[in-house]
């Protein structure tokens, strides 16, 4: 058995409107030292045996994260795996909203 | 001429979409998610709604529905197909269209009626339209912020691909206020606001959407002929 997990974060040019809404609220709780949340997604995925890699970052790149506004990284059993991504897509748009 | 309508589990707006083909004069031919069949129409609408929950991302697990694998080798050879809200959420995500639709940057959902400018009228599902009129018609998303990266957006507006354009004040935060986009070929078209919701004058606050179902089948015919 084998547990793969994958984490997704929108890339650091994507507006992160949940994480603003997330920092706006640390003030309520006596935290105002934090200039930046963002919100991520981890996704554990357990393998009966050895899991496929190829197949796994097929996974992860077509349907867990959606590399035009996503990064990811893949681990099993808690070791990172490199990504084969089809081709790394250009950045997002800059934006300061 | 037949509109293929998809209903995917959580679709909301099929029943809308289909009624807004047959007010165009079109049959409209219900579709489901889970038949890898198109049953020989002759346009495709996807509608609005939140596709299996909208889990994970919206559309992103719609996009591998068995309806799609036609679908989309369809799309590439030509058949006209109309992406509403979610469903241009999953043309989206099915890389039938480029960019992608993110959390509106105010957090807030979305529901009003919302003027658009139009700016291509040489798509298959806009050619009733004059380049720069406005219409009205119904916005009701959480999700409906268009981004794409810098180049693309450039690439967008050179080769005339943005089809509308909110002409009001941008309700969600969409990069260079982008309601509306298109193909390279311009056959499929994939929009936020809801048309649909706009072909009546009972219900609707316009008639205006109507243009979208009744062009396709301008295009169609022209096409035929």
């Amino acid at each position: 058995m084998a547990r793969v997990v994958v984490d997704v974060m929108l890339k650091p040019e994507i507006l992160d409107p949940q994480g603003q809404a997330v920092a706006n609220a640390l003030p309520r709780l006596g935290v105002d030292a934090v200039s930046s949340v963002r919100v991520g997604r981890r996704i554990e995925l357990e393998f009966d045996g050895p899991p496929d890699l190829t197949k796994v970052n097929e996974l992860a790149d077509r349907l867990l994260a959606n590399p035009v506004i996503e990064d990811y990284t893949v681990t099993v059993d808690g070791q990172p795996v490199p990504s084969t991504p089809a081709a790394p897509a250009a950045p997002a748009e800059e934006e300061s909203a | 001429m037949k509109v293929g309508v998809v209903t995917f589990p959580g679709s909301l707006d099929d029943g809308d979409a289909a009624r807004a083909v047959r007010l165009a004069g079109a049959e409209p031919v219900r579709l489901w998610h889970a038949e890898p069949d198109l049953r020989g129409v002759d346009a495709v609408v996807l509608p609005g709604g939140f596709s299996y929950g909208d889990y994970l991302r919206c559309g992103a697990i719609a996009r591998f529905a068995p309806v799609m694998e036609p679908l989309a080798d369809a799309a590439e050879a030509g058949l006209p197909v109309l992406g509403i809200c979610n469903g241009f959420q999953v043309l989206c995500e099915a890389h039938l269209l480029p960019g992608a639709l993110t959390r509106n940057a105010h957090l807030h959902f979305r529901n009003r009626d919302v003027r658009l400018r139009i700016e291509s009228n040489h798509t298959a599902w806009t050619t009733g339209y004059d380049v720069d009129q406005e219409i009205v018609v119904p916005l009701k998303s959480g999700e409906g912020r268009y981004v794409a990266d810098q180049a693309t957006l450039d690439e967008l507006e050179a080769t005339g691909r943005v089809v509308a354009r909110y002409a009001g004040p941008n309700p969600n935060g969409s990069m260079r206020d982008i309601a509306a986009i298109s193909n390279a070929a311009g056959n499929v078209v994939g929009i936020m606001p809801h048309p649909e919701h706009a072909v009546e004058a009972l219900t609707g606050a316009s008639t205006d959407g109507l243009s979208f179902f009744t062009s396709v089948l301008k295009h169609l015919a022209g096409a035929a002929a």
